[in-house]
C-alpha cells in the first residue's frame, strides 16, 4: 500500500503561538485515519494546511510522493485533495445538481466560447456530467432532490451533499471537517455507514476531524490525537483509547 | 405520476416562437399609432438600451455578487467607440438614402468594435479590481467611470486632433438604432446571458456568489470566473453603449456621469439581483414610468430613491428575488397540471363504474 497523504515536522506559526508544531501524519490508500484532540488542538489548522489556506512555516506535505509546497487550494483540488467544511458551505441558491456538476468543472473542456454557442462539444459534456452527477446523487440516495436548492435541504442532507460535492471532484484524499457535528445519533450512523460505503466505492484515503468518539472508534483504522498543536499519541482505536497521555489530555491528571 | 419533460428543441422553438411574436406585436404598435409612433419608438429603444444595461449589470451584480459603481463608464467607452466608428464609414449616406439593408454590416461590425473595446478596458480595470474584496470594486470603478467621462472631455487637447470632441459633444453620428435593430440586439444579449449562466462557467459563477471559499475548494479558479464575467458584463455594458450612440445620434461626456450608473444599478435592485426577468421589468418600468410621468419628470429622482426605500423595507430582496423565468419550464407546469387534472378525473370515472 502506498502513502497518499505524507506530512513530515509540519509546523505553523501565527505570531507567537506555534498553532502547530512537529505534525507528522501518514495516510494509506483506502484507509480511515481520524484526527482528535480537545477544542483549539488545532485540527482544523492541520486541515488548512493540506488545503494551502495557511502556508506552513517549516514542514513537507507530499500528496502520492508529490510536494504540495506553494500550491493554492485550487491547485491543491486539481492534485486530488478535496474537503468538506466545519461549517457547512454549500452553495445555498444553487439546486442540489448544481452543487455537484459544479465540481466536475475541471474535467469539462468546452470554452466560454463555445458555451454561448452551443456547439456540439457543449451538449455532449453537459450530457455526460449531469449523467454523472444523478449516478453520484443515486449512491447516496439524494436523486430525489436534484431539483431542490441546497439551502432547502434539512441539515443532514447539506452535510451529505457537501460530501458529495467533495467527492465530484474525484479526490486521492478526502478531508472531512467534523461530519457529525450537529447530528442526532441516528443521523451519525447514517453517516459512519455513508463514509464507510465511499472508502469501499471509491478507493480513496479519508482523513476525518471528529469529536464523536462513537463515530472515531467505530470506523477509524488509525487516529492521530493532537493537543496544543503537537501530536500526543497515534496508533489503533484500542491502544488510543488505553492511552494515559490521551485520557490526561481530554479528563485532566488525576491530583494526588 | 410522470412528469412532462420538454425537450431541449421544443423549448428553444417555443421561445423563438414567443420572441418573433412579441417583435410583430411591438412592430404593429408603432405602425398603428398614427403620429405618436415615433414617440413610441424613441420610448421602446430606450427600454431596449436599458434592458441590455440592466441585465448585463445584474450578471456581476447579481450572479457574481460583486458591487461595481461605474457601469456607465463601460457604456461610454462601447458608445464612443461604436459612434466613430460608424463616422468613419459610409453608413450615413445609405441611411440617408433609405439603404438600410446595405448598413446591416457596418452596424454588427460597430456594436463588435464597441463591444471589444468595452471588453478590453473591462479587463483592465477587472484583472485588478477583482483582486480586492469588498467595497474596493466599488470604489475602484466608480472612479474608473469618472476618469473615463474626464479622458473623453479631455483628450482631444492631449492628442492635438479632434477625436471625441470634448464637451461639445460627438455629433451626427448616422442614426443607425431602429426598431428592429435594437430588438435583435436585446434579444441577442439576453440569449447569450442566459446561455452563459447555462453552462459551466455560469454555474462557476454563481458558486463564487454563494461561498468563494467553497468554491476554490472545489477546483474553481476564481479570478479567472470573476474576471470573465466582468469582463462579459463590460462588453455587453459596451454594446448597449453603441446602439445607444446609434439613437440618440451625439455623444456628451456628461450623460456617462455617475448618477448613470446609479440608475443602471437602481434597476438591478429593484428588479432582484441575479433575476434576469427582474432586470428587464424594473429596466422596462423605470424607464416607461418617467415618460408617463413626463410632468413629474423634476421629482424623478425623488421618486428613485422612494421606491428603493419602500422596495429595501418591504422587499429587501428585490421584485423578483433570484427568480429566474424560464418560458420552457412554465410550460412544463401547466401541461402537467392540466395532465393532473384529468388523470384525477379519469380515476374519478372508474371510481364511479365499480360502484355501479
Amino acid at each position: 500500500m502506498s502513502n497518499v497523504l505524507k506530512c513530515e515536522h509540519l509546523r505553523v506559526v501565527f505570531g507567537g503561538l506555534a498553532a502547530v508544531s512537529d505534525f507528522n501524519i501518514e495516510v494509506n490508500e483506502n484507509e480511515i485515519v481520524g484526527l482528535i484532540g480537545p477544542n483549539g488542538a488545532g485540527k482544523t489548522t492541520v486541515f488548512n494546511l493540506l488545503t494551502g489556506v495557511y502556508t506552513p512555516t517549516s514542514g513537507v506535505i507530499t500528496l502520492c510522493e508529490k510536494d504540495l509546497a506553494g500550491m493554492s487550494t485550487v491547485a491543491r483540488n486539481h492534485e486530488g485533495i478535496a474537503r468538506t467544511f466545519q461549517n457547512i458551505r454549500l452553495f445555498k441558491d444553487m439546486s442540489v445538481l448544481d452543487n455537484v456538476m459544479n465540481s466536475f468543472n475541471t474535467r469539462m473542456h468546452y470554452s466560454i466560447a463555445e458555451a454561448l454557442l452551443r456547439l456540439p462539444r457543449y451538449w455532449k459534456e453537459e450530457k455526460a456530467a449531469k449523467k454523472r452527477a444523478l449516478d453520484l446523487l443515486k449512491v447516496f440516495n439524494m436523486q430525489d432532490q436534484a431539483d431542490e436548492i441546497a439551502g432547502n435541504l434539512p441539515y443532514g442532507s447539506q452535510r451529505r451533499l457537501e460530501i458529495i460535492r467533495a467527492l465530484a471532484t474525484s479526490p486521492k484524499l478526502l478531508l472531512l471537517d467534523e461530519p457529525a457535528a450537529g447530528m442526532n445519533p441516528a443521523e451519525t450512523e447514517n453517516l459512519m455507514e455513508t463514509i464507510g460505503k465511499i472508502r469501499d466505492s471509491f478507493h480513496i484515503a479519508i482523513l476525518l476531524i471528529e469529536h464523536d468518539m462513537s463515530l472515531v472508534m467505530g470506523i477509524c483504522e488509525k487516529i492521530t490525537v493532537l493537543n496544543f498543536g503537537e501530536v500526543i499519541a497515534q496508533g489503533t482505536p484500542e491502544e488510543i483509547q488505553k492511552n494515559p497521555v490521551v485520557i490526561e489530555a481530554y479528563l485532566g491528571k488525576r491530583r494526588d | 405520476m410522470k412528469k412532462t419533460k420538454l425537450s431541449t428543441p421544443v423549448r428553444y422553438t417555443i421561445n423563438t416562437v414567443l420572441t418573433i411574436i412579441l417583435w410583430a406585436l411591438l412592430t404593429l404598435f408603432v405602425s398603428s399609432s398614427g403620429l405618436k409612433g415615433e414617440y413610441y419608438r424613441g420610448i421602446l429603444i430606450t427600454i431596449g438600451i436599458n434592458i441590455i444595461l440592466a441585465t448585463s449589470l445584474n450578471v456581476v451584480c447579481g450572479y457574481l455578487g460583486q458591487l461595481p459603481l461605474g457601469h456607465a463608464g463601460f457604456m461610454a467607452v462601447g458608445a464612443y467607440a461604436g459612434a466613430i466608428f460608424m463616422k468613419s464609414t459610409p453608413a450615413a449616406t445609405l441611411l440617408r438614402a433609405g439603404n438600410h439593408a446595405a448598413v446591416i454590416p457596418y452596424i454588427i461590425i460597430a456594436v463588435l468594435v464597441s463591444a471589444v473595446v468595452a471588453g478590453i478596458f473591462g479587463l483592465l480595470i477587472g484583472i485588478p479590481a477583482l483582486r480586492l474584496k469588498g467595497d474596493y470594486l466599488a470604489i475602484i470603478t466608480l472612479g474608473f467611470g469618472e476618469i473615463i467621462r474626464v479622458v473623453l472631455t479631455n483628450i482631444d487637447s492631449v492628442l492635438g486632433f479632434k477625436f471625441t470632441y470634448g464637451a461639445s459633444g460627438l455629433a451626427r453620428i448616422p442614426k443607425f438604432t431602429s426598431l428592429n435593430v435594437i430588438f435583435v440586439f436585446t434579444v441577442i444579449c439576453l440569449f447569450l446571458i442566459h446561455v452563459f449562466m447555462k453552462s459551466r462557467h455560469g454555474r462557476a459563477v454563481l458558486s463564487i456568489r454563494d461561498n468563494e471559499i467553497a468554491a476554490e475548494s472545489v477546483g474553481i479558479n476564481t479570478t479567472f470566473y470573476k474576471t470573465a464575467a466582468f469582463v462579459f458584463s463590460a462588453m455587453l455594458a459596451g454594446i448597449a453603449g453603441c446602439l445607444y450612440a446609434g439613437y440618440i445620434g451625439s455623444l456628451y461626456p456628461s450623460t456617462f456621469k455617475f448618477m448613470k450608473s446609479i440608475e443602471i444599478l437602481v434597476m438591478v435592485v429593484l428588479g432582484g439581483m441575479g433575476s434576469m426577468l427582474g432586470s428587464v421589468i424594473s429596466a422596462i418600468v423605470l424607464t416607461a414610468l418617467p415618460e408617463l410621468l413626463r410632468s413629474f419628470s423634476d421629482y424623478r429622482m425623488v421618486v428613485y430613491s422612494l421606491a428603493l426605500v419602500l422596495m429595501m423595507l418591504f422587499r429587501p430582496k428585490g421584485l423578483m428575488g433570484t427568480y429566474d423565468f424560464s418560458m420552457g419550464n412554465t410550460i412544463e407546469k401547466i401541461i402537467n397540471r392540466i395532465r393532473g387534472g384529468r388523470r384525477k378525473a379519469d380515476t374519478a370515472d372508474t371510481g364511479k363504474e365499480v360502484q355501479g
